[in-house]
């Protein structure tokens, strides 16, 4: 079973890129299952949601202490929450920036990849500029990264769950998965 | 077709499918989708129901009495505080003999104000006479709407029916979902026929003032259609089997055949203790889980069957009867009273208010239990914090 963590902010569609990773994995054939860290959700506030993911189906209901990987929606959130709090060793911390991965001071134990999604949802007009939703363009950083999804089911997830701009969000991904 | 679905969304795709006409529901966290979304789907007409706004939970019930008492297939949902003032309207349902559907959230009671999950909600409804399905997932939650209305519905039952779930844990996650194909479901769920119903054609008198005479007899028919619901509960999931290949019982065991020491659970914690289940049995711990899906009517011979020749019985309970104990606990503990075999049996509360049961919460009451030979205390308390 592979365990992840999303970071976000409430509005950066963090909870909808949990359901839209699950979503193309489902299509891939896996068993997901998806859901946020209820309570505290206010525009701006930092936001968790989690995704995991089998070849079996999953009977673990809780929430996730030891993610395997963490998707970072927001680059201030490092310096205001430990993402990598439980992370296990080697997994993944992958960060939407424009920084070199250096600049954020990951532990070594860590992999670490920074991904400018802010200028690519910015491109496509996600949200605005000042507050572009950064999610879909995000995961497809992830997906490509890690290589647990392919682009095909990836942009079907991401057309599914963009709940506007269902076009601008799937050239986003396409975009952002070629350039991770 | 498989689909990512919330547990809210597939208590709305179950009365989708069932193709309920009447919704009368009135929005509560946790619960809002669910109705949310059925009312979306009545307006993008992809559901032919008549969705009527309220302005209470208790008028929630009323009308959906109202319209299962003309015959209508009718669906609610609600969530704790929601259930708690539909309360009358429960009684009155189960003694009118007015089939409905009620998906509740399990939502913790406040104060203090809370929206994450335990049972006590839908327990504290125990003594009225509703079918009681506890569900762990959100397969489960859609298919038991569809098996729910067949049961329900059933003229030698006509007993309203609550499928309960728990608050965010299944509520607001989603997972893969096979929705059942409407054509079969039709099949399995033809359109209601109700023999006894309101019609102006045919003038009778429902709900009239009944005498010390006739009211004891109709408790009684309200007892036997409940045992009645037991065996019906049985062959409307056998025949959702045939057509779907999937089932679920009025209890779920797994690995109990040889097992020394049971665990017993409901709903999703019993998800979490089957991964520990497998985990000891890889270990060749001769351990098992039995999870009660269906709580009223009380499945007492299954449970008896399933728990009577184990060395050790733990009853995990996210709900408590204050002054008393688990309310899963006490109701296992009676059935085996005047049993031959009985063995000792602990009770655990574990998760109230939505506190995280994890593998290491179940792991934690196996090792307790595993330390007692006798059952001194009715209430062992499970992570709680000074």
């Amino acid at each position: 079973m592979i365990e992840i963590r999303f970071h976000g902010r409430g509005g950066q569609g963090t909870v909808v890129a949990s359901k839209a990773l699950a979503d193309a994995l489902m299509i891939e054939g896996k068993w997901v299952q998806t859901f946020p860290e209820y309570g505290v959700e206010r525009r701006g506030a930092p936001v968790v949601s989690f995704t995991r993911i089998d070849d079996k189906r999953i009977y673990l209901r809780c929430k996730i202490y030891q993610p395997d990987h963490v998707v970072v929606m927001d680059p201030t959130l490092m310096e205001v929450i430990d993402v990598t709090a439980g992370l296990k060793s080697g997994g993944w911390v992958i960060i939407n920036s424009g920084k070199d991965p250096s600049f954020f001071e990951v532990p070594d134990k860590f992999r670490v990849r920074t991904f400018d999604a802010t200028s690519v949802a910015v491109k496509y007009g996600l949200g605005s500029k000042a507050a572009p939703i950064v999610n879909m363009p995000m995961l497809a950083a992830f997906s490509k990264i890690t290589g647990f999804v392919g682009l095909k089911a990836l942009l079907e997830a991401v057309r599914e769950e963009s709940p506007i701009k269902k076009e601008e969000n799937v050239q986003a991904a396409k975009e952002a998965f070629e350039k991770a | 077709m498989k689909k990512v679905v919330m547990g809210n969304h597939a208590l709305s795709y179950g009365a989708m499918l069932a193709r309920a006409q009447v919704i009368a529901a009135y929005p509560i966290t946790p619960q809002t989708e669910v109705v949310g979304f059925l009312s979306e789907l009545c307006a993008d007409k992809l559901l032919d129901a008549k969705f009527i706004k309220v302005e209470s939970e208790h008028s929630a019930m009323a009308a959906s009495i109202g319209a299962s008492a003309v015959g209508a297939r009718t669906f609610t949902a609600t969530s704790a505080q929601g259930l708690a003032l539909m309360h009358e309207m429960l009684h009155w349902a189960v003694g009118a003999r007015t089939p409905v559907v009620l998906g509740n959230i399990n939502r913790a009671m406040g104060p203090p104000w809370t929206i994450w999950t335990d049972q006590n909600d839908s327990l504290s409804q125990r003594d009225t006479g509703l079918i009681q399905y506890y569900c762990e997932s959100n397969q489960e939650v859609l298919d038991t709407v569809i098996q729910a209305f067949k049961v329900s519905e059933n003229e030698r039952v006509l007993l309203p029916a609550m499928i309960v779930l728990d608050a965010f844990v299944l509520s607001h996650t989603s997972e893969v979902v096979d929705m059942p194909d409407q054509e079969l479901v039709d099949k399995y769920l033809p359109r209601r026929k109700a023999t006894y119903r309101v019609d102006p054609k045919d003038p009778h008198s429902f709900g009239n003032l009944t005498g010390p005479d006739r009211y004891y007899e109709l408790r009684y028919k309200i007892e036997r259609s409940m045992r009645e619901a037991e065996g019906l509960i049985k062959e409307a999931d056998e025949e959702f089997d045939k057509l779907f290949g999937r089932k679920y019982g009025l209890i779920e065991t797994h690995q109990i055949e040889d097992a020394e020491t049971i665990l017993v659970a409901s709903a999703t914690v019993a998800g979490t203790a089957r991964t520990v289940v497998d985990e000891l049995r890889a270990k060749g711990e001769k351990i098992g889980l039995v999870r009660v899906r269906v709580f009223r009517p009380f499945p007492f011979q299954e449970i008896r069957k399933a728990i009577e020749n184990a060395h050790r019985v733990m009853v995990i309970d996210r709900n408590i009867s204050f002054g008393h104990s688990g309310i899963f606990y006490q109701e296992v503990k009676a059935a085996m009273y005047n049993q031959p075999r009985r063995p000792p049996i602990f009770g655990y509360i574990a998760g109230l208010g939505g506190r995280d049961v994890t593998p290491e919460t179940i792991a934690e009451i196996i090792e307790d239990a595993g330390k007692r030979d006798r059952s001194e205390e009715d209430i062992i308390w499970i992570g709680l914090k000074p």
